[in-house]
């Protein structure tokens, strides 16, 4: 609020000074520009994402050759006019590797994501709206949680043959537990809270609770996990991939392509340097994105609009 | 004598305590431990006590927001502690319940007019969109809340304004019984006369019983019909409003009423300081749950428990030396 006064004050009255500018009210921005200016980790992560999302739909227009197209003849260029991040053993263009590589990623990444937030979700909810299932949902949840997720993953991937698909069901299945104990916990946090009793008290179903007071209230942490689990799911799968458990030789993933330089480490460098730099970026734009969203949906940093 | 709105008979809560690998039940926190009471229609009684006494559960007892231990409510001559779900619903339209946190006690998310929307089409109070409309705004008036908020959110109202859209999320289902859980504890001192006066108005203007749960005596004496006073899951003196404040009759409501700040600079008051802390409920004292702390205890307090008797015109005390 600010008050202006226009005219003087009669003699004698004390007018107390103007407040400096630091005590104005923050000026609030509207709408998707609005909030991408307030929360600038979001915008500089959701633009990195964005330009990788194009590299990966992209990628045969980007001046790629075929990436798996085995030349002999020019084994291990250095990166070059021609061959912008070089070649690697077989003599495959990195740079076209690297940039459908960046598909493997995306999809396992968005893909694990969205499948460990349903099913999380729905074990979470059950979990916390059911107590019989409680006991019995949360130690499963306990026991997958207890062998390290990277490890189940491989121990799953050993018992199927090696596909991107099965890499996705392979780290959902150890992202899942995360987000089950979230969900619960944010349920059995928001049934305390006195307008679902006051929902109960007005009539209402408890799957319409759930669905209309518990489910919309859940989002905001689960959008945030969600993103987290995107990131670790991406180094999950590069690591499955460079161990040679997870993304078949013949699709380019960032894994593969590093896995297959690491013998040649010493002397060429770069065939592990590019897919890292762009794991590392992506990662790191996701990680952004997720921080920035944590800080947006914390209902202490909200602004009232 | 006309049937009362509300008969709680002997209600008891337990609370299990569990632990261990199976869940098995160790002990368990004794909150409600033999309640009665009534309620006439159009009548206030307020539940008085400290902290952790056990009057938000009878409370919420009464609003069967969980399945009681022992006892029986009996709403308009109709047992309500065991009803199944579909009778629970016509039941629940007619207790309704006011919070103490504005803050937390309306959905974030939820704009006032789907708030107030909410009780109105679970019971099926309104047959079209315009009449539910019509209703949502009448309520508002109600409450004296411009009508145009309805589409804000929760948080862009104050305290005060809230607990009103609490009150008007109350009457939307057109109760009979509302439960004011500290419904003015969490309020600024004018604030809080505001909420009191327009419950007061609503109760006189919808002939409202209230269930006025508080631990502030000072607005109790000012609004209610009857006062209860509870200690560690019981009752102790249940009498009308002017001989609980101008006679109490239990040592612990002396105490209590002794504490009542006096809002006059050097009035002269010799407050009664009891002793020690209050028992836990999972382990409480045997005989006269307050022996432990009263000034005026002897033998028979720490093995008898006293029974509610009648002392005077409809003052009812539970102490050993009021039938010595």
């Amino acid at each position: 609020m600010t008050v202006t006064t226009t005219t003087s004050p009669p003699p004698g009255l004390v007018v107390a000074p103007r407040l400096p500018d630091l005590m104005a009210a923050p000026k609030i921005r509207r709408g998707a520009i609005g909030f991408l200016r307030n929360h600038p980790t979001v915008a500089i992560g959701g633009a990195l994402l964005l330009v990788l999302v194009i590299i990966g739909v992209f990628a045969p227009f980007l001046f790629t050759v075929d990436p798996t197209a085995i030349a002999p003849a020019k084994r291990t260029r250095l990166p070059s006019a021609d061959f912008w991040f070089g070649t690697d053993a077989l003599g495959r263009d990195i740079y076209s590797r690297v940039l459908y590589g960046t598909r493997v990623s995306l999809t396992v990444g968005l893909a694990v994501a969205l499948g460990a937030s349903l099913i999380g979700l729905t074990i979470g909810l059950v979990a916390g709206f059911v107590r019989w299932a409680d006991g019995v949902l949360m130690r499963c949840m306990d026991g997958l949680m207890s062998i390290p997720p990277i490890l189940l993953a491989v121990a799953l991937m050993a018992l199927t043959r090696g596909s991107v698909g099965n890499v996705i069901l392979a780290i959902t299945i150890a992202e899942i537990p995360r987000v089950a104990r979230l969900v619960r916990g944010v349920v059995l946090s928001l049934r305390e809270q006195p307008y679902v009793d006051g929902a109960v008290a007005s009539g209402t179903r408890t799957p319409m609770v759930i669905l209309r007071h518990i489910l919309p209230n859940t989002t905001a942490p689960m959008l945030v996990q969600a993103t987290y689990i995107c990131a670790s799911a991406m180094i999950t799968e590069a690591i499955l991939s460079f161990i040679g458990a997870g993304t078949p030789p013949t699709i380019p993933s960032w894994g593969n392509i590093m896995a297959e330089g690491r013998a040649l480490w010493q002397v060429k460098p770069y065939i592990v340097f590019f897919p890292a730099a762009f794991l590392s970026v992506t990662v790191l734009a996701v990680n952004l994105v997720g921080d920035g969203l944590r800080d947006a949906l914390d209902p202490r940093m909200a602004k009232s609009p | 004598m006309t049937m009362p709105l509300l008969q709680v008979n002997d209600l008891k809560k337990h609370f299990p305590i569990s632990g261990g690998l199976f869940g098995r039940t160790k002990s368990k926190v004794h909150a409600v431990d033999g309640v009665s009471f009534e309620i006439a229609r159009g009548e206030t009684l307020s539940l008085v006590g400290e902290s952790g006494c056990g009057k938000s559960t009878v409370g919420r007892a009464i609003l069967r927001l969980f399945d009681i231990t022992a006892g029986q409510i009996v709403l308009d001559g109709e047992r309500i502690d065991d009803l199944g779900p579909h009778r629970l619903r016509e039941m629940r339209r007619r207790v309704q319940v006011v919070f103490q946190d504005p803050f937390s006690s309306l959905n974030p998310r939820m704009r006032i007019r789907d708030i107030l929307a909410e009780p109105i089409n679970n019971f099926g109070l309104a047959k079209s969109a315009a009449e539910r409309d019509a209703r949502i705004a009448e309520l508002m008036e109600i409450v004296r809340l411009p009508r145009d908020a309805v589409n804000r959110r929760p948080h862009e109202f104050s305290g005060g304004q809230r607990q009103r859209i609490g009150i008007a999320r109350a009457l939307a289902a057109k109760p009979e019984l509302i439960v004011c859980d500290e419904a003015v504890s969490a309020l600024d001192v004018s604030v809080k006369a505001q909420i009191v006066n327009l419950l007061q108005d609503l109760q006189r203007e919808f002939g409202l019983a209230l269930l006025f749960i508080s631990h502030d005596l000072a607005i109790v004496e000012h609004m209610t019909h009857r006062v209860a006073v509870m200690y560690l899951g019981k009752i102790v003196e249940i009498a009308p409003r002017r001989q609980i404040f101008a006679s109490p009759g239990h040592p612990y409501t002396k105490a209590l009423l002794s504490a009542v700040p006096v809002p006059e600079p050097g009035a002269e008051r010799t407050p009664i300081i009891l002793k020690g802390d209050v028992p836990s409920p999972v382990n409480p004292p045997k005989g006269c749950r307050f022996h432990t702390r009263c000034p005026l205890a002897f033998d028979r307090c720490r093995s008898e428990v006293p029974e509610l008797r009648l002392k005077g015109e409809d003052q009812w005390v539970a102490c050993h030396l009021e039938n010595a």
